[in-house]
């Protein structure tokens, strides 16, 4: 592969560790790799007996597997964290005024700052919202937003998860299990707590319960059962905020109003944070055919007798397509320049664009874009010459379906692979909450591409997680 | 508590039970066979008993021609096809676990993953006779373990009364089978009811629920004495898996689920009348009318009764 130059999160060009980096380098120099391989698999026995495992769609084997955590924490500090955030900050109400405005008067597009087609003609594009105002004119209430970084300062955006982002209770476990196999390293850190998330998610659900609610809120997560891939964090969450856990068939609609079965008399349901797709959430509205929704769910919704979080339609807001319209979006809405970069992004459906891409595969990432957890993406500098033969093909067939991005260097943070430490590429998600106001959990969960050299951190694709410390002051 | 919850709770302190009792039956089995062949089929014979005892014998032999001990183990161990083998007990009670994990205690659930993931790494092939005893002890452990975590870890609410319906009304169902196969195929044609006869099987009955040292405790017989032995399963309390005990257990659970709710449902009434049949019972009443009628009846009451909290709580 070609070789590009990366950031290295720990160390300077001079090899020397970064301020925030120093104690944790020295501790890596003294201890024995050998207590740091059978911590590694201490870890892993851990996670393996709490039953923390996420499925892998396509495998017939196993259906549950563990995603590799490494132990070696990667450091943030007071100062970068500032700045994320309120890059992050800004970035989330944007969100949300844009969904708003896209099912109400579409000021946006009248203003001829963004495409009409891009919102009509969207595949995540939900007539049945228009017109609708959610509690609190909240959309999306948990936002998880991909960033990678390339220098000291510049951070990128690379997606907004804005439907249902997944791994918030990797980044907890990943600091349970840390706090515990290394209470010395957090003795000699400040590190910025995180284990509230749970506790403020629930703020943020009982700050946004429908008008039809008096009183205190009962809020449940809804979930597509045991097979999903991401089961695990449902139950986790659920039980963690000390709420229901319930499928479809453990809810139904009676006189306008969202009940849950229970042994005894039905309980009623006000706040619904669910883990299953738009699609799927009410047969008579959506697809007929769901098994894992509530039949007349939307229509109680609309009523505003329930929420629903995300709400229905937030997909819009993280379409690949209107990604690369963010940085007019973000000024449009808060009247500021943006603080966190937007990535380049060539829409293939363009001619030009198109064909700038098909000359310049070898350089840049093509991803679908609807597409997310890595499948169906192109890794043009890493790919080999047949691969990228074989996708052009596919981009030329339906060009209307990819974008295009350069290749970025993504940071690197120590990594403990084999027998020895060695920089390996990172992404961050940190989780955003979004309610009567923003809560940001400081940190995140990291994303580790283990494969040297790899730039694919997603774990369907052999990534793996670090904790995450942001350095208080 | 979701209605769906409260099932799955029944359902998977059920299937621990069975994993237990399906373990309990083939160690009797694994036993006689290692005794000098008895009466004309000999030790064959009883690895027949041991399926049926389970309740697998029809299951088995869609699956078998011949009866002997590979094959019984290998179906009632491993046998994906066989929902009661000990693999199916321990898959659906972990499935049942997973589906509601926000109602178990960290403790149960590590027991349960825990069992499961040792268990799947067992490869069948490499079962030989002599790993055959450990393999069924540490069965038992597990589901002892998982019966201590609900007893010691467990708030005492609906979640707790749940798991004690399901592991009580599995208990007593397997003591009320084996007791009724076994007393049939001990006791020689002719011979009266509880009468005097003598024959060193009648122990194989009170190992197989774990109870041949604890019967001495209570009995002082020399040897085990039918009539007894159907005493001691049936009506004396201080034997834990006798089914007076089930009742006395299931009977307390359904007092906790009533005072819990403020409102009585069919199934207490189905449980505590079933209870009292138990307490006020007469073995000689019993055998008067005769025992498998009893023990028949007996099963029917406890299959309604799973039927009865299904309907009155929601089970999904």
């Amino acid at each position: 592969m070609a070789d590009i130059g990366f950031f290295n999160e720990m160390l300077t060009a001079e090899g020397t560790p970064r301020p925030a980096y120093s104690q944790l380098d020295s501790w890596l120099e003294q201890v024995p790799r050998n207590d740091l391989k059978r911590l590694s698999r201490e870890a892993e026995t851990i996670f393996r007996r709490h039953g923390i495992t996420f499925a892998v769609y396509g495998t017939d084997e196993e259906t549950e597997r563990l995603i590799p955590f490494d132990i070696v924490p990667r450091i943030i500090s007071a100062r970068e964290w500032r700045r994320l955030s309120a890059g992050i900050d800004q970035r989330v109400r944007a969100l949300n005024a844009l969904i708003h405005d896209i099912y109400h008067r579409q000021e946006i597009i009248r203003a001829g700052r963004l495409p009409a087609e891009l919102v009509v003609q969207n595949e995540a594009f939900l007539p049945e919202m228009v017109g609708h105002t959610p509690a609190r004119q909240v959309y999306a209430h948990i936002i998880g937003t991909d960033l990678v970084r390339v220098s000291e300062d510049e951070f990128y955006v690379l997606e907004d998860n804005t439907r249902t982002p997944s791994g918030v209770s990797y980044m907890l476990e990943n600091r349970e299990t840390m706090m515990h196999m290394f209470p010395e390293l957090f003795q000699s850190h400040r590190v910025a707590p995180i284990e509230h998330y749970p506790e403020m998610l629930r703020e943020t659900l009982e700050s946004v319960a429908p008008p039809a609610c008096d009183g205190s809120p009962t809020i449940a997560v809804l979930t597509p059962g045991i097979y999903n891939s991401a089961y695990y964090e449902h139950a986790f969450l659920a039980d963690t905020m000390g709420v229901e856990l319930v499928e479809g068939r453990d809810l139904f609609v009676d006189d306008g109003y969202l009940y849950m079965r229970t042994t005894r008399q039905p309980e009623r349901v006000d706040v619904l944070y669910r883990r299953i797709d738009d699609a799927y959430l009410d047969p008579l509205t959506f697809r007929p055919d769901s098994t894992l929704g509530v039949p007349g769910l939307f229509d109680v919704y609309r009523a505003g007798r329930v929420t629903i979080t995300n709400a229905p339609g937030t997909g819009i807001a993280d379409d690949k397509a209107i990604y690369s319209y963010m940085p007019e979006i973000i000024e449009f809405y808060t009247g500021q320049k943006p603080i966190l970069n937007n990535v380049p992004t060539w829409k293939c459906e363009e001619k030009d664009s198109l064909a700038y891409v098909l000359e310049h595969l070898d350089e840049l990432v093509v991803k679908e874009v609807h597409g997310a957890g890595g499948y169906g993406m192109l890794v043009g500098p890493t790919a080999s010459k047949k691969e990228r033969a074989a996708f052009a093909r596919k981009l030329k067939a339906r060009p209307g379906n990819y974008i295009a991005q350069p290749t970025l260097a993504l940071s690197a943070c120590p990594t403990f692979v084999g027998a020895e430490i060695a920089p390996r590429h990172v992404d961050l998600r940190p989780y955003v909450l979004i309610g009567d106001k923003v809560r940001i959990t400081p940190g995140g969960l990291t994303r580790v591409a283990l494969k040297k050299g790899s730039l694919v951190v997603n774990s369907s694709q052999g990534g793996g997680t670090k904790d995450t410390w942001v350095l208080e002051d | 508590m979701l209605g769906r919850t409260a099932s799955s709770l029944f359902w998977l302190s059920r299937y621990v039970e069975r994993s237990e009792d399906m373990a309990r039956l083939l160690d009797v089995g694994y036993r006689i066979s290692l005794l000098p062949g008895i009466g004309n089929g000999g030790h064959r014979e009883d690895w027949k008993s041991t399926l049926v005892s389970a309740g697998c014998d029809a299951g088995f032999s869609r699956v078998y021609d011949e009866v002997n001990e590979r094959n019984v183990v290998s179906y009632m161990l491993f046998d994906e096809e066989n929902p009661s083998s000990v693999r199916s007990c321990l898959r659906t009670a972990r499935d049942n676990a997973r589906s509601v994990r926000t109602a178990l205690t960290r403790e149960m659930w590590e027991s349960l993953n825990t069992t499961w993931i040792e268990f799947s790494d067992i490869k069948p092939h490499h079962m030989t006779r002599n790993k055959l005893p450990t393999l069924l002890d540490w069965i038992k452990e597990r589901s002892m373990l998982f019966r201590g975590a609900l007893l010691g870890t467990s708030l005492r609410t609906d979640t707790f009364h749940f798991g004690q319906f399901g592991a009580f009304i599995e208990r007593a169902d397997n003591t009320s089978r084996i007791l009724d196969v076994k007393y049939h195929l001990l006791l020689p044609q002719n011979e009266m009811i509880g009468g005097g006869v003598d024959n060193y099987q009648w122990s194989t009955i009170l190992r197989s629920v774990s109870a041949h040292r604890n019967y001495r405790w209570i009995y002082r017989d020399s040897r085990p004495k039918p009539w007894h032995v159907a005493e001691f399963l049936i009506l004396r309390r201080e034997m834990p898996r006798s089914l007076v005990h089930c009742y006395a257990w299931l009977a307390e659970s359904m007092d906790g689920l009533e005072q819990l709710y403020g409102e009585r449902s069919p199934s207490m009434d189905i449980a505590h009348k079933t209870y009292d049949t138990l307490r006020g019972g007469d073995m000689k009443d019993i055998f008067a009318n005769g025992l498998h009628e009893f023990l028949q009846d007996f099963i029917t009451c406890n299959n309604n009764l799973t039927t009865a909290l299904a309907t009155d709580y929601n089970f999904a």
